[in-house]
């Protein structure tokens, strides 16, 4: 931007914009696109943002209006905290159901990031045997469907009486694959030597080095794995399901229930989907772009 | 201070194991165990209720392979999945296309295509079987104000499928969009440039040059998408309120199977498990086939544009 000041101030607004328009040429900008490139993320962004908004308009309504108009008016009607308090009442549990989701999703976030900056921190920085093909079987094991041995897990977790608890969705997800993987490209890039041998010297243990100088490097990194984590666990539903059961939903497992019993009254189920995706629409608000340059981080290391 | 440095010694040897040891640990008992074991369970007549009633051999796998259910299953899974995979693969590369271009707001587009992707699947469902209600849905009220017949969304196998396979498109086609602009925006600037120094225009160059470019990224997709997909369950279990995958088990996928045999109808974990033993090596198999096909698909493309280039 230098440049384009200096130039403003030598010769006039005219040599500046020229400045400008060399710069982004230099900088390799193309030609910015026209008005179809727009109009076809408008579009794109409508069907994205479209069926929430809909949800929003029939959980602010009445079954009955439902019933009578298919496709609703696009102002939203009165209903909408009417609709909520009765899904708060509505004898499932959802204000548990959102204490169980923050909870699961919290701990899980914090667990995942914790055990997998430890281990990537491990990959990444520390020397020892075997380190490549573990890290190989690592990355391997993101290939296996693990979903598929819900059985034994079940099995497994009645037998240490886990079912119907939240320590039964949290500690199959205290650290995964990708959390590992993720920590260790970004510790082994971002993480310089010296500063791990300075702190050896100054006469740290291999913890508190850790815990002093890895940990605090791995804060952008880390910060985007929790939120993915936080979303991945806010959204599952497999698991929960079948390890918690009716009687201590999370709120995926409650949104189950309230469809099963309420099934007629549309307006009550949207507002449950409103209440169950509003939280994470308004993280998303806040720290969505850290979601966008985590995937697309992930996916040009990946 | 001998003490010290025999515990330092100690602390640098294991420090790397124990740092690691967390995952491994987990993934034993969480991962690999219950996948393995669920092979041992598949061989016992096992009950939800009363466990383990001793074992029977192959008798749950021939049980499950000749049920028509299963195979119903099967085929519901496969057609959701290609209904769902392959446009889905085919808008990402379209959008992300777009989104490659210097555009001004980026980080707001990039958002927008991401939102579906922090819905939960069983909202994305509940409000999509809204959306696709037979009688109070938005799409069969326009079909019906434009003068053509309501489809049958939720008892025709067909377009449950289309209704279900939108629903996972909807959740996830942005989040691959932007896997692909990344790989898009790593490819070298240099390269499109020949393309078109040499005379081909934007669509040439987007077909020859940068969806052959592509190709790790699009194997790893088509890959994970595989591993994910034919595993679908939230989806079609909320597409009605019965939860049974429709009155004929129209869009009943073997997950959805699995959790029937294990939970439901029978409380048999151990056709259950079979069930998923059989998922397992279906998805092993159609994820090596998928890799293959998608290798030969995109290194075809690949050839004729190295010719080109060299001309």
């Amino acid at each position: 931007m230098t440049s384009v000041a200096t130039a403003r101030q030598l010769a006039g607004p005219g040599a500046a914009r020229a400045a400008a328009r060399r710069r982004q040429r230099m900088e390799g900008g193309t030609r910015r696109p026209g008005w179809i490139a727009y109009t076809i993320l408008s579009v794109v962004v409508l069907i994205s943002v479209t069926p929430l908004y809909y949800a929003f308009l029939l959980s602010a309504s009445t079954a009955g209006d439902i019933a009578r108009n298919p496709v609703p008016s696009p102002i939203p009607q009165a209903h909408f905290f009417e609709n909520l308090g009765r899904v708060l009442n509505s004898g499932i549990g959802f204000w548990s159901a959102l204490g169980n989701s923050v909870i699961v999703s919290l701990v899980t976030a914090v667990s995942v990031v914790f055990f997998s900056t430890l281990a990537g921190y491990s990959f990444a920085k520390l020397r020892f045997r075997g380190r490549n093909w573990m890290l190989a079987f690592v990355i391997g094991t993101m290939a296996v469907p693990t979903q598929l041995g819900v059985i034994p897990l079940f099995i497994v977790m009645s037998n240490l009486g886990w079912t119907g608890k939240l320590i039964g969705v949290i500690v199959p997800a205290m650290v995964t694959a990708f959390g590992v993987f993720w920590m260790t490209q970004y510790l082994s890039e971002a993480l310089p030597y010296e500063l791990i041998e300075a702190a050896r010297v100054d006469g740290c243990s291999m913890i508190r080095t850790f815990w002093h100088v890895a940990l605090p490097a791995a804060r952008p990194a880390a910060a985007m794995l929790a939120l993915f984590t936080f979303v991945g666990s806010w959204t599952n539903f497999f698991w929960p399901f079948i390890v918690l059961g009716s009687s201590n939903p999370t709120l995926p497992v409650a949104l189950q229930l309230l469809q099963a019993s309420y099934f007629k009254d549309m307006s009550l189920i949207m507002a449950g989907v409103v209440l169950a995706t509003l939280p994470l629409l308004a993280l998303f608000a806040f720290a969505g772009r850290h979601l966008v340059s985590g995937i697309m981080q992930g996916a040009v290391k990946g | 201070m001998p003490w010290r440095q025999r515990f330092s010694r100690w602390d640098v040897k294991t420090a790397p194991y124990l740092y690691i040891a967390p995952f491994f640990l987990l993934f034993a008992l969480v991962g690999l165990f219950p996948l393995l074991y669920t092979g041992w369970v598949a061989l016992n007549k096992w009950s939800l209720i009363t466990g383990n009633q001793g074992f029977v051999g192959l008798a749950n796998f021939q049980y499950v392979l000749a049920q028509p259910r299963f195979w119903d299953g099967v085929a519901n899974t496969f057609s959701i999945f290609l209904l769902s995979s392959v446009p889905q693969l085919i808008m990402a590369l379209g959008i992300a296309a777009v989104l490659n271009a210097n555009l001004r707001a980026k980080t707001f587009w990039r958002m927008g295509v991401l939102v579906p992707y922090v819905v939960a699947p069983v909202a994305v469902s509940l409000v999509f079987g809204q959306l696709f209600a037979d009688e109070s849905g938005v799409l069969n009220a326009i079909l019906t104000s434009v003068g053509l017949d309501p489809i049958g969304w939720h008892s025709d196998r067909f377009w449950s499928h289309i209704a279900i396979a939108t629903m996972v498109n909807f959740r996830w086609t942005g989040y691959n969009t932007l896997i692909f602009l990344a790989a898009m925006q790593a490819i070298p600037r240099d390269v499109t440039e020949a393309a078109v120094v040499d005379g081909a225009n934007r669509w040439q160059t987007f077909i020859n040059v940068t969806v052959p470019m592509l190709r790790p990224t699009i194997i790893f997709v088509v890959i994970t998408s595989t591993i994910g997909g034919l595993q679908i369950f939230d989806e079609p279990r909320l597409f009605d309120n019965f939860s049974l995958g429709g009155p004929d088990r129209e869009w009943m996928t073997v997950t959805m199977y699995l959790y029937e045999l294990g939970w439901n109808s029978q409380r048999n974990l151990g056709r259950s498990a079979a069930v998923a033993w059989l998922l397992f090596v279906i998805i092993v198999i159609f994820a090596l086939l998928n890799y293959v096909i998608t290798r030969r698909i995109a290194d075809s493309d690949h050839r004729p544009n190295r010719k080109a280039l060299v001309k």
